[in-house]
């Protein structure tokens, strides 16, 4: 590989923070005293490529020991992985949790995404613009902390939400919710108060996915067991890897990401590739604005991830697993990577799973906040230690996924449905639901409702029915957010619109993410429409051109309609945003350009929201 | 090329670029390739992204040795004790291919006696890489299904350079990695053409197609009968040779085409005088070199890449057309017109000779070039020779002769040749304690005549490259200006800090003759086989200039 670094150095602390990670460095030509050796012998080529995977991971060592990645950090970094410093700098600027510009040890993350906004984010931010100055300033009073506006943190059960980043010896990560505006700047200069913990509000008929969440104690492992833990791996075992693949075909389980891929297929199609070592991949990088079920899951019930991520390794020969667990997920981080530990204690995981003589351990990776990376190449690319670009398919993942390997890849919700099968067997997990769609399913439920919180119900539940889980609508409902943002909006007409993937098919909507926001008429919903369209902007990769300029083009075709400045009429500003969408739609690699349109449109067809004169 | 030549009969490359990319081990011996062979290298890089180790043996941590799973640091002219340390760890663990070496070599035994006393640890000695890592190379290479050395001046820029190309041809015939496709032996050429050059009889042994001047009868009349002409068969001089018989007196008169010794040379000062001292300097080139500077007559030519039709011939001996796309410039005209012309004056008429007339000569002279018409290499985007006719597809690799099972087609066996190690010819002592070896950059060509031409965003000026801790134990800083000595000469050049040296070892290149003429240091010390002088090994000395002295060689850069 061509090295060119520049002169600049790590501090100790950089250099220790690094080390701490990678442990201690080889030779001379990779970071340590040069000596006789050093002169004499260079280890490197396939082994020293073969750490590639480790950039993103080196990269949260340094932002975390610095609060930013220094020239000289991440020289050291590319010495020690042997990546050209403009690769690693490239990957560094991808992801909006690095910094490569000097910034305070603390970051306030405030979100003022849409649920968030419904409930006086503003607030929170115009009390910071006092207190701390501008937007990423380090102004005089603010003491060693700056505030920025996030995307969506996945809080939205208990909006408004904070997330704390913080840097330096023995600092942590943390967030608060229900955020009152002076906690929060308090808390950024670093008073100690006990943090508000999220409140786990969970409901619905009959809890088969939630079972344990809110009743069993999430870092231990024999609560964990003593609620029915690791039967459904046992059933595995019994069933082997073609058995247990044949119950998930049975059951018809479908993806719950948004593109409902059946997920027997999925496995089967990994189980029978020729190339090894075949991977399996947790997505639970839960980005999409109002999703939080994944969150929820992980935070309550680690343990439940941990053993469908093993039956899925089973059953699709796969020997390693990885969590790709989003960079905002402090909380949930924190519980995995003890439920991973204790399990691996355990023999749960590691060479011998529970004495049956296969192999099955995971890995946890952190996102660095990139949305893009929820999609599942992105995020095989953010794994490698790539920029989260996503991949063309064909090939697909199953094909050529993760290290170029076949891959199977399914998010936390759709992975925890596999116990529930394995519980009941796949015919009758079969009869859940409705014939198309089979099974529970989980709801964010959050906006304008009594009881914002995750809730199950069987496929099939109407909307109305899903509000009135939630303790109904507070005020009068002017719309709700389906699927996220990049779901649709629905009206008070479509009350009773099942919820199954047949149903949104036929009547044009999205089930998504599981996302369910209601807005009353209080809510200025064009104000919900921009953020829309902000997010996208924000989160498109850039690689492919119709996501790149689309994006941008759509906000700005929104702005000129808001400020009443549109270039021509209306109707022609309607139309170039229908227009533009399409092109998104048609062209863009990958899921996010396909959708970025889809709330915006449905705001325009559904809610009438541009037509006019603005209110 | 008298290494390969002397084994095999035929003196090139015996791999194609393609096998690179399919290959599962490569000595990269003596060779900058990354910098000093781009083009090449792409195919070795493609061949490290489908997997195959690189092993890199060069005194410095080159760009290329970066690219290795595996870099060995060896001491400067310890190249014949590496190779003989690995034959013999090769050797003693069975690890060789007795069946090839039955059938297709000569020589084992002798060869395998010599070798023996290269222990490891004697190895370690001499090259000072550590006898474990010998050893690693020895297996991997012994082990290796598909195995390819290649090498560059590294290790014929030496006076024993011809023993050093011998020892390498040792380990492929040791192991059988050679006539095998992805195996094989390969010296990377530095210019498009110099394959072609050597092919077309431009050494002094040898007529086109390599066919030899002295011992090769039946080819020599050949060439009289078409001709007309008694062709001398006692071979000529080499380059080196050439400038000897200056000295003596015994030359009065040069022509010199496409080449600059005055600023090529290695102790370029005595060079120039020799050029000087001549009666006649003729010089034929695109440039007004320092060497045309020199000459009585100047003959301004065509490029022959783009002003003049004909072919060239790659490192893998395929022969390709070139087409002429724009007309030379002023009075300059076509090599082959300049030379017809000189001959009419001489009182020759060949007549009208075109590129088409001259290559068919050489098709009816050259076996290995006769079935490569103009129309096929058109069609077919260039052959590989050798080509006997025109039926006759190209030959990808050399020698798969020797893996024959028939002994008739094995033909002649390949000899194993005991070598020697020998230190390099100028020692180190307490007055010139370091050792200076040159090379190349990746932004600059030989001495800059081309290449200094057009600006390069990665080009810097001549530096003297030290390692960190000589740097710090001089209390050299970086840019600072120093004096380099030799027993032969002193420049000054600018100090640049680099931690591919290591202690002891220091580096230059010769791309900017005009602001550092670093061959005033180098020894003319030759190998008498090749005629290739050492420029890879001299001992040196750095002092620190007066400050009032100490003025920027940096601007002397382009």
């Amino acid at each position: 590989m061509d090295l060119h670094l520049s002169a600049a150095a790590p501090s100790d602390e950089e250099r220790a923070a690094v080390d701490e990670l990678l442990g201690e460095p080889a030779s001379g030509w990779h970071g340590a005293r040069r000596d006789d050796v050093t002169y004499r012998v260079a280890r490197g080529g396939r082994s020293a490529r073969d750490q590639r995977h480790l950039l993103l991971p080196a990269l949260h060592a340094l932002q975390a020991s610095a609060g930013w990645i220094s020239e000289g950090g991440l020289n050291y970094v590319c010495e020690r992985l042997t990546v050209p410093p403009a690769e690693a700098y490239g990957v560094a600027t991808f992801y909006a949790m690095f910094s490569v510009e000097p910034r305070p040890r603390t970051v306030v993350h405030v979100c003022d995404d849409i649920a968030c906004r419904v409930a006086g984010s503003e607030a929170i931010c115009e009390h910071l613009q006092t207190a701390y100055g501008p937007e990423r300033s380090a102004a005089e009073g603010a003491g060693n902390a700056s505030w920025v506006r996030s995307p969506c943190l996945g809080l939205c059960d208990a909006a408004p939400a904070v997330l704390y980043q913080q840097a330096g010896p023995g600092a942590r990560d943390f967030v608060t919710t229900l955020a009152e505006p002076e906690t929060v700047a308090a808390l950024g200069r670093g008073a100690r108060m006990a943090a508000t913990p999220a409140p786990v509000v969970v409901g619905g008929a009959e809890p088969r996915l939630l079972r344990r969440v809110g009743v069993v104690d999430p870092a231990s492992f024999d609560d964990y067991h003593a609620h029915g833990g690791y039967l459904a791996l046992r059933r595995a075992v019994e069933l082997g890897p073609e058995g247990t693949i044949a119950e998930i075909t049975e059951a018809k389980l479908m993806g719950r990401g948004g593109a409902a891929f059946p997920t027997g297929v999925k496995w089967q199609a990994v189980a029978a590739q020729a190339a090894h070592p075949h991977y399996f991949v947790c997505n639970a990088d839960e980005s999409e604005p109002g999703t939080f079920k994944d969150r929820v899951v992980m935070e309550q019930d680690p343990f439940a991830v941990i053993e469908s991520m093993t039956i899925a390794g089973f059953a699709t020969g796969s020997p390693a697993g990885y969590v790709y667990i989003r960079g905002e997920y402090p909380l949930a981080t924190q519980r995995l990577e003890h439920a991973v530990a204790e399990a691996r204690h355990r023999g749960y995981l590691g060479a011998d799973v529970m004495g049956e003589g296969f192999e099955f351990d995971i890995e946890l990776r952190r996102g660095a906040g990139a949305y893009i990376c929820g999609e599942e190449t992105a995020l095989f690319n953010s794994l490698e230690g790539k920029r989260g670009e996503p991949r063309n398919k064909p090939p697909f993942p199953v094909q050529r996924g993760l290290f170029g390997k076949p891959t199977g890849i399914n998010n936390v919700e759709t992975l925890i449905n596999v116990l529930e099968i394995l519980r009941l067997g796949g015919a009758a997990y079969a009869r859940i639901g409705t014939e198309g769609s089979t099974g529970p399913r989980l709801f964010c439920l959050s906006g304008n409702v009594g009881r914002p919180g995750l809730y199950e119900a069987d496929f099939g539940v109407t909307l109305g029915e899903l509000l009135d889980l939630a303790g109904g609508v507070t005020g009068d409902l002017r719309a709700v957010l389906l699927g996220g943002a990049a779901g649709g909006f629905l009206t008070p007409a479509d009350l009773d619109s099942r919820m199954t993937f047949e149903d949104a098919r036929a009547g044009g909507y999205t089930l998504g993410s599981g996302v369910v926001m209601a807005f009353n008429t209080d809510v200025d919903l064009v104000e919900i429409v921009m953020r829309i369209a902000r997010f996208f902007r924000d989160e498109s990769c850039g690689q492919c051109v119709p996501c790149r300029v689309g994006t941008v083009r759509q906000e700005e075709a929104l702005q000129r309609l808001v400020s009443e400045r549109t270039l021509g009429t209306r109707a022609d500003e309607l139309a170039l945003l229908t227009d533009i969408g399409r092109v998104m739609t048609d062209a863009s690699i990958c899921g996010l350009g396909q959708t970025a349109a889809s709330a915006v449109q449905s705001a325009v067809a559904r809610l009438n929201l541009f037509e006019g004169s603005p209110a | 090329m008298v290494g390969l030549a002397t084994v095999f009969g035929a003196g090139g490359g015996t791999s194609s670029y393609g096998e690179v990319e399919h290959s599962d081990l490569m000595l990269l011996w003596g060779s900058n390739a990354r910098a000093a062979h781009p083009i090449f290298f792409h195919h070795v890089l493609k061949g490290i992204h489908n997997g195959m180790r690189l092993i890199a043996v060069d005194p410095r941590r080159t760009e290329s040795a970066q690219w290795g799973d595996l870099w060995l640091g060896i001491d400067v002219g310890t190249d014949i004790a590496l190779s003989n340390s690995i034959a013999r760890e090769i050797i003693v663990n069975e690890l060789h291919d007795a069946t090839f070496i039955e059938r297709a070599t000569v020589g084992f035994e002798a060869y395998r006696d010599s070798v023996m006393s290269w222990t490891l640890e004697r190895g370690e000695e001499v090259t000072k890489v550590p006898a474990d890592v010998i050893q690693e190379v020895a297996h991997a290479f012994g082990k290796a299904d598909r195995a390819m050395i290649c090498w560059t001046l590294g290790i014929t820029e030496h006076h024993n350079a011809t023993d050093n190309v011998l020892s390498l041809i040792n380990l492929s015939l040791l192991t059988g990695h050679v006539g095998r496709y992805g195996c094989g032996v390969n010296p990377l050429r530095g210019q498009n053409n110099v394959q072609g050059g050597g092919d077309m009889g431009a050494i002094p042994n040898k007529l086109p197609g390599f066919q030899d001047i002295e011992k090769d009868s039946e080819a020599r009349a050949r060439f009289e009968a078409a001709w007309g002409v008694p062709i001398d068969p006692t071979s000529g001089w080499t380059i080196t040779q050439m400038f000897e018989a200056m000295e003596r007196k015994d030359l009065s008169a040069a022509y010199v085409i496409g080449e600059n010794p005055a600023s090529s040379e290695a102790d370029n000062q005595h060079a120039v005088e020799l050029l000087e001292g001549l009666d006649t300097l003729i010089v034929q080139d695109i440039f007004m070199t320092k060497t045309a500077q020199l000459a009585d007559v100047v003959f301004p030519a065509s490029n022959s890449a783009f002003e003049s039709e004909g072919t060239v011939t790659n490192s893998e001996r395929r022969v390709q057309r070139t087409r002429a796309a724009l007309t030379p410039p002023g009075n300059a005209r076509d090599d082959i017109w300049i030379i017809t012309q000189i001959a009419e004056r001489l009182g020759t008429d060949w007549g009208a000779v075109t590129p088409q007339g001259a290559w068919d000569e050489l098709r009816s002279l050259s076996p290995m070039h006769a079935g490569m018409s103009y129309a096929r290499l058109e069609a077919l985007g260039g052959l590989q020779w050798p080509c006997p006719d025109e039926d006759h597809p190209g030959t990808q690799f050399l020698h798969a002769r020797l893996w024959s099972d028939d002994p008739a087609e094995v033909g002649p066996r390949a000899p194993f040749s005991v070598v020697v190690d020998e230190p390099p010819v100028d020692l180190l002592n307490e007055e010139f304690p370091l050792r200076l070896t040159t090379g190349r950059r990746l932004d600059s060509y030989n001495t800059g005549m081309q290449s200094g031409r057009y600006t390069s965003p990665l080009r810097r000026p001549e530096t003297l490259d030290v390692s960190p801790e000589d740097a710090e134990r001089l209390g050299l800083s970086e840019g600072e200006p120093v004096a380099v000595s030799s027993r032969r000469g002193t420049v000054e050049a600018p100090v640049h800090v680099d931690p591919a040296l290591r202690p002891g070892l220091v580096f230059m290149t010769f791309h900017f003759p005009d602001q550092v003429e670093t061959n005033v240091l180098t020894i003319d010390a030759t190998d008498p086989k090749s005629g290739t002088a050492e420029f890879k090994a001299t001992a040196v000395r750095i002092d620190k200039l007066p400050a009032a002295t100490a003025q920027g060689s940096v601007e002397g850069s382009r």
